[in-house]
């Protein structure tokens, strides 16, 4: 089954509640997705420095982390401690010292990079992990949620959505694909690097390829319409956008709100209903096979 | 709202279960007409099962299956609905005011259904004898296996309408995208403008539209028995 929550803000002055409104929208989809649950917050972030989500397990040493890698990077990285995440903000030119370094710790994944987007995910009802990760107190510009019901690969934090495979880039996904094998190899192919066997993450792959081809986001989620084979509702976002679409077939439920201070997705309308402003909101499906695609820098 | 309710309902306070079962009580003895029922916030099953000439007036926007399996009882959704509303349905009358999602009146037997927006995907699929009227458009592979009954739609309809169509009646104003296998346009005659104007009435939109915009589209009754020649259609 699964639930999938987004929210794209309009209004700047809304920021400050982006992760109130995301947990409770997030917690409403539990009957979804009990079995785990993440998010992607696009918050602060200057051209200047990277973002890495980092995972490990409870009670990681992420300071001492970051106190050995800020002798290579030139200072001392931002340090943001979350459970069993972590955010250390580091200066762009050397994200690939960094990367190299953490490769020689096994027991920390970096789960997703960007100039503004923050990555959590973990196994559990989708109102511990909101809770453990303090979601209600982040701000940001746009956010992701998804609650999980496992299908096609196992309950584990890294089975987990929202799957991020290029800087920015994220994608949570409600629905099965069948060719998904297929297109992991002929991704991998094309050097994009896969975490786990599960099929969401080939298409948050597919898209990242389109994208590094040149596409925008529009374009890639259209391309994908005739390359991903079986049922999706994908909500994807990126630095400055969010994306929606669903299969032909439209087998996966959508509802979304629009209104002048943001544009919000739900799996179901109950994700919605303590959105501000909800009852005056503009209320549709999104129609299948159709790209949906807002953009701040538009 | 015109008339005042004879018991309000607010699922802020209550659970639904409570509301339904007090509606699953009521019978054609019942005091209690009209029912106000606010904040559904999108809750499933709202009004389901209902068996009483009773009215259920809804502000606000409806979950699955609102008024499935409905008897007798008229329900009308300030909102939009979602999956599945009327499914089910035996009698009675359910008002629309927004759009609904998919399978609107799915495998309904009687009763009349009126979406005032568009229906998604699979409107009418496999209906029985309910009577669709739509006033916007419908998605694609509405009326699916649609067995009687009529689906009137005053806007376009999606791809593979009627698609293995029995004998329900289908009427689209608009365009249709595409039909699906064994589904036909057949000629508008006199005795289904009459039908056109009798669901139109019932469904308190005649003169609303003028009814010789409609196009007609039925089954060839082609894929009724199995065929060799036929084995790709199906």
């Amino acid at each position: 089954m699964c639930g999938i929550v987004g929210i794209f803000l309009k209004d700047p002055k809304l920021e400050p509640e982006l992760g109130a409104m995301l947990a409770s929208m997030l917690c409403v989809m539990t009957d979804r997705g009990p079995d785990s649950a993440g998010f992607v917050v696009y918050g602060q972030g200057d051209a200047g420095h990277v973002k890495l989500s980092l995972r490990a397990t409870e009670g990681y040493d992420f300071q001492g982390l970051a106190n050995s890698l800020s002798l290579s990077s030139g200072g001392t990285p931002k340090l943001t401690v979350r459970s069993t995440h972590a955010v250390i903000e580091v200066p762009a030119d050397h994200e690939a010292e960094v990367r190299a370094a953490l490769a020689r710790h096994p027991d920390v994944a970096v789960v997703g990079s960007g100039t503004r987007m923050e990555i959590f995910k973990e196994t559990g009802l989708p109102r511990d992990v909101a809770a453990r990760f303090d979601l209600s107190k982040m701000s940001g510009t746009h956010g992701i949620g998804h609650t999980r019901m496992a299908t096609e690969s196992a309950v584990t934090t890294a089975g987990a959505h929202p799957f991020s495979t290029g800087a920015d880039q994220c994608l949570v996904h409600n629905g099965s694909l069948s060719n998904h094998n297929d297109l992991r190899r002929a991704l991998k192919r094309e050097g994009i690097a896969f975490a786990t066997d599960n099929d969401s993450e080939v298409a948050a792959g597919y898209l990242t390829w389109r994208m590094r081809q040149g596409a925008s986001l529009g374009e890639a989620l259209e391309a994908g319409l005739k390359d991903l084979d079986g049922f999706f509702t994908f909500v994807v976002g990126t630095e400055s956008g969010f994306g929606v679409l669903r299969d032909p077939i439209a087998c996966k439920p959508a509802v979304m709100a629009e209104t002048d201070r943001y544009v919000a997705f739900g799996s179901e309308y109950r994700a919605l209903v303590d959105l501000p402003g909800i009852a005056n909101a503009k209320v549709f499906e999104p129609e299948p096979a159709t790209v949906y695609f807002w953009d701040r820098a538009a | 709202m015109t008339a005042s309710p004879d018991i309000t309902f607010d699922l802020a306070q209550a659970p639904l279960r409570e509301l339904n079962s007090a509606l699953h009580k009521a019978t054609g003895e019942t005091n209690a007409r009209l029912w106000r029922v606010i904040n559904p916030n999108g809750r499933h099953a709202l009004a389901a099962g209902v068996n009483a000439p009773v009215t259920i007036e809804v502000d606000g926007h409806v979950g699955y299956y609102c008024a499935g399996m409905n008897q007798q009882a008229r329900v009308i959704v300030n909102g939009n609905a979602g999956v599945g509303v009327a499914e089910n349905m035996m009698s009675g009358f359910v008002h629309v005011k927004g759009d609904a999602s998919q399978a609107a009146g799915a495998t309904a037997h009687g009763g009349m259904l009126v979406i005032d927006g568009n229906a998604s995907a699979r409107c009418g699929i496999s209906m029985k004898g309910i009577d669709i009227v739509v006033k916007g458009s419908v998605g694609h592979m509405s009326a699916f296996m649609g067995q009687a009954g009529a689906l009137i739609v005053f806007g376009d309809a999606g791809e593979a309408l009627g698609d293995s169509l029995y004998e329900a009646k289908l009427f689209v104003r608009g365009s249709v995208k595409s039909l699906g296998a064994d589904c036909i346009e057949k000629e508008l005659r006199d005795e289904h403008r009459k039908l056109l104007q009798e669901k139109l009435e019932a469904a308190g939109l005649a003169g609303t539209v003028d009814i010789g915009e409609f196009k007609r589209y039925g089954s060839a009754r082609q894929l009724y028995n199995f065929h060799i020649d036929n084995a790709g259609a199906y």
